[in-house]
């Protein structure tokens, strides 16, 4: 197994210029959309996939529990990121600004 | 260039996705496109992850995967906008329980060996545990399974401070021996009942803060994972996620002009200083009919809504009288307090749900010092996000808290079903002034019969 450590000097550099980004994009999204916000934030949250993937697919050479704690971790994960990016995409879907409004309630009294 | 070294550069592309993402929300029009790079950049870190040498069996990812996706896509499709916040709690609980098995399985394989790995194996346990089981009580507490009162019982506060203590000293034979794994379970099952005890306490008003705070640990879960697996793209974004929540519960707690800790441990101090409300004077009850003659003749109209209105099922008919109100040459706006709905922006979902134009829906910080020339404000649903004692009256357990200044309009729709007071128990002294007018009765038969009104009138 190749073992390739990133130093945790870097890690918290990551760490901290992540959390300055975060802050800076985070900070411009307009309440209005502060729910697909929070939804996004939530599937992209279940990144921990990537982690939950490795376990899950180490065979059975360690243990039944890692099996099951991969298998359940990914399940939860996938759950996390497709329901959370479907749901922000409904929510999204219904933000529609005064023009798109009318233009679909006059082709709806055209058809 | 190792094969490492290669799933890495994927996973500095699924960074780039993911921040263009949440540039993207800054804007409804380029929202969803910003949605879908999200989501590309999720499945690039998927697919590259799954090239991985140390993945040897695919047939229990695929399992996992199945389940996980058709639960989630039956859950994202059915959910109501109304159960927006009880969703989103329930996504915030499994994801931290997600990283917790992660954790556990790294923890079950390896033995750490450093006391950064420790520490990060340590908090990441604490943090995931009582995300997971707070998340599970305020999902109780929004879907209403659970009563939506904070929850005492005698001794709490002490079962609490034991847990926290046990928790800490818990932390000594862990960092000297990591290889005990009772202890680690202990860790483990003491967050899972810590999360359980600091959630219970919390009214379901203030839901909306649990929620943001619940958003910032399942960033520091993915954080703290990242440490533990050293990957950078869990760091990454772990943090946006917590900056995410921290942002979001700053924002929650300003509008409710409270701290943190008060919302958050405000059920232990004795709230009993509740002021009776000195507002007197006499209520001015009008009827429908009479409510129609005065929008009739109104050119500039504000809706301040609450959460009442989801509840009353009313924002359809509450967009059709907005609409009905535009026709009849008045300008229409939503005034949207950010505390409006029981999570941060819910009032705009559920409004926008109804084909509420995005440009009408108006934060309070706008809105207000248009507040002046505005003819007719029609509150529906809300209670002390109108409450002008917020304003003036130092008495008022509401002072200080901002509010949609409805009262500086010429006139004062108030449609409500009785006069019972709000969340904070408190009388709201705007339905004794001199311009509100009160129409009882359940929002939506009121507003629909305001809309037949106009509808008989043209």
């Amino acid at each position: 197994m190749e073992q390739h450590i990133i130093p945790f000097i870097y890690l918290l550099y990551i760490l901290v210029l992540s959390v300055f980004l975060g802050f800076a994009l985070i900070s411009r999204v307009p309440p209005l959309l502060h729910t697909p916000l929070m939804s996004e934030a939530n599937a992209i949250s279940g990144i921990t996939i990537v982690g939950a993937l490795i376990a899950a697919g180490s065979g059975d050479a360690h243990s039944p529990l890692t099996i099951f704690l991969g298998t359940a971790a990914v399940a939860m994960a996938v759950f996390n990121v497709v329901g959370g990016y479907l749901v922000t995409e409904r929510m999204l879907k219904m933000f529609k600004s005064k023009v798109s409004v009318h233009s679909a309630a006059t082709a709806k009294a055209k058809s | 260039m190792n094969h490492l070294s290669w799933i890495n550069g994927v996973y500095i592309i699924s960074c780039i996705l993911f921040a263009f993402g949440l540039k993207f929300l800054g804007s409804p029009e380029t929202a969803r496109r910003g949605n879908w790079l999200s989501a590309m950049g999720m499945l690039l870190a998927v697919l590259a992850t799954l090239t991985s040498r140390e993945i040897i069996s695919f047939q229990w990812i695929l399992i996992g995967g199945i389940i996980g996706a058709s639960l989630g896509t039956l859950v994202a499709l059915r959910a109501g906008m109304t159960q927006m916040p009880e969703m989103v709690a329930l996504l915030h609980g499994f994801g931290a329980l997600a990283s917790v098995f992660v954790d556990w399985s790294a923890y079950h394989n390896h033995t750490p060996d450093n006391a950064i790995v420790v520490t990060a194996i340590y908090l990441s346990i604490l943090i995931g545990g009582v995300t997971f089981t707070g998340s599970l009580v305020a999902w109780g507490k929004l879907s209403e399974r659970l009563p939506g009162k904070p929850l005492l019982f005698p001794g709490q506060q002490m079962i609490s401070i034991l847990t926290v203590a046990a928790i800490g000293l818990l932390a000594i034979p862990f960092f000297l021996n990591p290889s005990v794994y009772p202890v680690f379970l202990w860790i483990l099952g003491l967050s899972l009942v810590l999360g359980v005890l600091l959630v219970i306490p919390i009214g379901g008003a203030d839901m909306p803060v649990v929620i943001s705070v619940l958003n910032s640990y399942s960033g520091l879960v993915a954080c703290t994972t990242g440490f533990v697996i050293n990957n950078i793209l869990l760091i990454v974004v772990g943090a946006l996620v917590g900056a995410n929540g921290i942002i979001l519960s700053y924002i929650m707690c300003k509008a409710m002009n409270r701290s943190l800790n008060n919302v958050l441990f405000g059920a232990f101090t004795a709230r009993a200083k509740k002021a009776a409300g000195t507002a007197k004077g006499e209520v001015k009850p009008i009827s429908p009919q009479d409510a129609f003659l005065i929008l009739e003749s109104a050119r500039s109209v504000v809706i301040a809504p609450g959460y009442g209105l989801a509840v009353a099922q009313a924002q359809h008919a509450v967009r059709e009288l907005g609409e009905l109100l535009e026709k009849n040459g008045a300008d229409v706006k939503y005034a949207i307090h950010p505390v409006a709905g029981r999570m941060p922006g819910h009032m705009n979902v559920l409004l926008a749900e109804a084909n509420v134009p995005y440009d009408q829906l108006v934060e309070m910080e706008h809105i207000n010092p248009l507040m002046d020339s505005v003819d007719v404000a029609i509150v529906i649903g809300a209670n002390d996000t109108v409450n002008p004692a917020a304003i003036h009256d130092k008495t008022s357990p509401i002072y200080g808290m901002p509010i949609i200044e409805t009262f500086r309009a010429r006139t004062v729709f108030v449609i409500k079903r009785s006069m019972a007071s709000g969340f904070a128990g408190i009388e709201n002294e705007l339905f004794y002034y001199d311009n509100t007018r009160m129409i009882f009765g359940d929002a939506k038969d009121v507003v629909q019969k305001l809309v037949a009104e106009f509808k008989a009138g043209n």
